[in-house]
This record gives C-alpha cells, structure tokens and sequence, in this order.
C-alpha cells in the first residue's frame, strides 16, 4: 500500500480487506513504509472550494475513518511497522491498530491460508 | 496444481511491464497451472474489446476477470468488454485468493 490520497493502490486494498471482513474471514494487516500514515488520528476532512462545498456538504472521507470502520468489523488485525512509524512520527493512530515489526509479518503469513502483498510505489 | 491469481492494476499502455505480466501468466498456464487474471485500477483499460490487448491470455485459456468498480470509474460499459473478460467484484477477487494451494501476486 503507499500513504494516503497517493495511489489507488491503498483504496484497493481497504476495498479487498472489507469484502474479506464481510465474508467473515479473519484479516492480518501489516502496512509499512507510507502505509502507516493510513491510520493517523489527526487526518482531518477538509472544505472543497473548487466545488464551493463545506466541510459537512463535501463529506471528504479519510482513510482513518475507512480504517477504524473496518476494525469495528471485529477480525482484523492491523500492524504498522515500528520503524515506519518511528522515521516519520506517526505514532497519533485511531484506536486498535497495533505496533510491530516484519517478525510479525513473517508470523502473520506463516499462520494465514494465503498472503497478498501490495508493493509501495 | 497450483492456482495462481496475477492482479494487474498497471496501465497497460504507459509502460511493459504489463506484457511481462502476460508472458508470465501464459508461461504458467502453458505448464499445467489454474490462472486467472484480474484486472483493477487501470489495469481495466486492457479489458475493451477494441484494444486487443488480451487476445494472447484468452486464446492460452486464462480467466479473465475485471473489477467492476474500476470500469465504472474509466467509463467503460460492460458490453464494450471483450468478450473472455467477465465483469467481476472485489469480493470474486477474494474468494480467488482464500483458495487452498493459490498465489497471489500483486502487479
């Protein structure tokens, strides 16, 4: 996945990990590098003044609003990369998302009937 | 056996590294192998009949699916698909993956 509002990449994978949650299949989440920046509580939706619409009118959707949904599903688990985290200071996440390393990675997709990796760019 | 789900969500006419993807799904199939191919982002402006960009995946017996959601996006109308490209959601390409023995390789 790669940081938030930068690829499609990161709407695909929120897409494919909710179609999983609603299939009741349980969901591991490792996001490194950007991706960790997908959860960060202080991501705020913003006015829209080519369209001349307000903060309420533009409903601008944030991918920590998308994220904590999600967990609310209950079955997902979500790990951001510790290192990712420390080099980039997004430590400030939304409720429930965890903090690891690629160990967790590794054990994550050792235990798992399969494992996507989406590449940052 | 082994299943294996190639997702192309690349552009296939802003660079080539599509074609290695192709090259590589028919390589498997050629060896015995389940394929299937689905095509998300802008990876679904391969999936217009008049590009014939996936006449070599049909005619090696690759399944083609297509996310719905990106074709709405690119304005691309199912009966302008070819005709071995099937409309698909997110949840098809799910189902694909949670399979025994499938690998699934992001592109």
């Amino acid at each position: 996945m790669d940081p938030p509002y930068e690829s499609a990449n990161s709407t695909t994978a929120l897409r494919i990990i909710s179609a999983a949650l609603e299939k009741g299949i349980d969901v591991n989440v490792f996001a490194y590098e950007g991706a960790v920046c997908l959860p960060l509580k202080d991501q705020a939706p913003h006015a829209n003044p080519v369209k001349g619409t307000s903060v309420e009118e533009e409903e601008h959707p944030t991918t920590k609003a998308f994220i904590s949904s999600l967990l609310a599903m209950g079955k997902l688990t979500w790990v951001n990369c510790g290192l990712c985290v420390d080099e980039r200071g997004a430590t400030n996440v939304v409720d429930g998302v965890k903090r690891g390393s690629p160990a967790d990675f590794f054990k994550m997709a050792s235990e798992s009937t399969n494992t996507l990796v989406i590449p940052t760019k | 056996m082994i299943r294996y789900v190639f997702i192309q969500s690349r552009d296939p006419f802003e660079a080539r590294e599509p074609q290695f993807l192709e090259e590589t799904a028919i390589a498997v199939k050629e060896r015995g192998h389940e394929v299937t191919v689905f095509l998300v982002q802008n990876g679904v402006l391969a999936a217009r009949q008049s590009t014939r960009r996936l006449e070599r995946l049909t005619q090696a017996g690759v399944t083609l699916l297509a996310d719905n959601l990106s074709l709405r996006e690119r304005g691309i109308r199912n009966e302008e698909l070819a005709p071995s490209v099937q409309e698909s959601e997110i949840g098809t390409l799910v189902d694909e993956i949670v399979q025994e023995n499938t690998k699934a390789i992001w592109h």
